[in-house]
């Protein structure tokens, strides 16, 4: 069983990393949808797949955060992707496996998936 | 809503929507009484009286485009399919407190799903909201604050990918040995 010791040890690794974040000013923002049908569509397994993605790539230059209800419940689970000086893409009917390709194609590698994403709105 | 992990996750996204700056989740499991409580109590901007009545009405919304305040009546719906119910207590400026109880072993009782998850997500979402998550199995208890996290982690933000790996594993890890019979 894990205990809060643990925490110690992983402390002195995140420290390192965290010195790396602080020289990157331009974030990249990823928004997802957490209102009431973003969760019962599958916005959590959408969430925590963006989280270990970013985590294995060590991304250091990219913020989750979330949104509630923008009405376009038939759309969820949905995020938005903002790249600085870029404007925004939204992401719709998306799922864990879609969210983690966004993460390798858009955020990585500068290709967004014309396909999945819903324009101007 | 297939969990009530995800139930709980929708309630306390309220909370903060409600301007709380501490949640306590609580899940309460009594083999005797064959019950299962669920508690959410925050210290968010309360409600009047007359809002009270209307967010368990499935048919009200703060908003009139948006079909928000949906969470709670399918929460004291699953709570209802499985022979419980659902009361909201608040008050205006001393938050809300939702608590949902269900038969143990009522057939239609929903699985309670991945609190792990969903305390990752609370967590990688509202680092400077506290959240203190109690569940008991009888007389066995797991208590996971992130108060006490923040203050081993220092400097060290709570949404750090390092830090919400090991919330996932400690949350898997500790609850299942007081679910294991
Ligand atoms: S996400 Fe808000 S109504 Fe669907």
């Amino acid at each position: 069983m894990k205990s809060l010791e643990e925490l110690e040890k992983i402390r002195e690794q995140a420290k390192d990393l965290i010195n790396l974040r602080k020289d990157n000013e331009n974030k990249t923002r990823i928004v997802v949808g957490m209102g009431t049908c973003g969760i019962s569509a599958g916005a959590r397994q959408v969430l925590l797949a963006i989280l270990d993605e970013i985590k294995k790539r060590n991304l250091n230059d990219v913020i989750v955060t979330e949104t509630g209800c923008i009405g376009l419940c038939k759309f969820e689970p949905l995020i938005d992707v903002i790249k600085p000086g870029q404007p925004k893409v939204t992401y719709v009917n998306l799922d864990a496996e879609k969210a983690r390709q966004i993460v390798a194609k858009h955020i990585v590698n500068n290709q967004i998936i014309e396909d999945w994403v819903i324009p101007n709105i | 809503m297939k969990e009530l992990s995800l139930h709980i996750l929708d309630i306390v996204e309220n909370s903060i929507n409600a301007g709380a700056t501490r949640v306590k989740i609580s899940i309460k499991e009594e083999s005797k009484r064959n019950l299962m409580t669920i508690t959410i109590a925050d210290n968010g901007k309360g409600m009047d009286e007359d809002t009270l009545k209307k967010v368990v009405d499935p048919f009200f919304t703060t908003r009139t485009t948006r079909r928000v305040g949906l969470g709670i009546p399918l929460f004291a719906q699953a709570a209802k399919m499985a022979g419980g119910d659902l009361k909201i207590t608040s008050k205006i400026g001393m938050g809300t407190k939702v608590e949902a109880t269900f038969i143990k072993n009522h057939i239609d009782l929903q699985p309670l799903g991945n609190m792990a998850d969903t305390l990752v997500t609370l967590c990688a979402l509202y680092p400077h909201v506290e959240f203190i998550y109690e569940h008991s199995v009888d007389d066995k208890i797991f208590i996971f604050d992130t108060g006490e996290v923040k203050k081993r982690l220092k400097d060290v933000p709570i949404n750090h990918p390092l830090v919400l790996e090991f919330i996932k594993d400690y949350v898997d890890s500790n609850l299942k040995s007081i679910l294991e019979v």
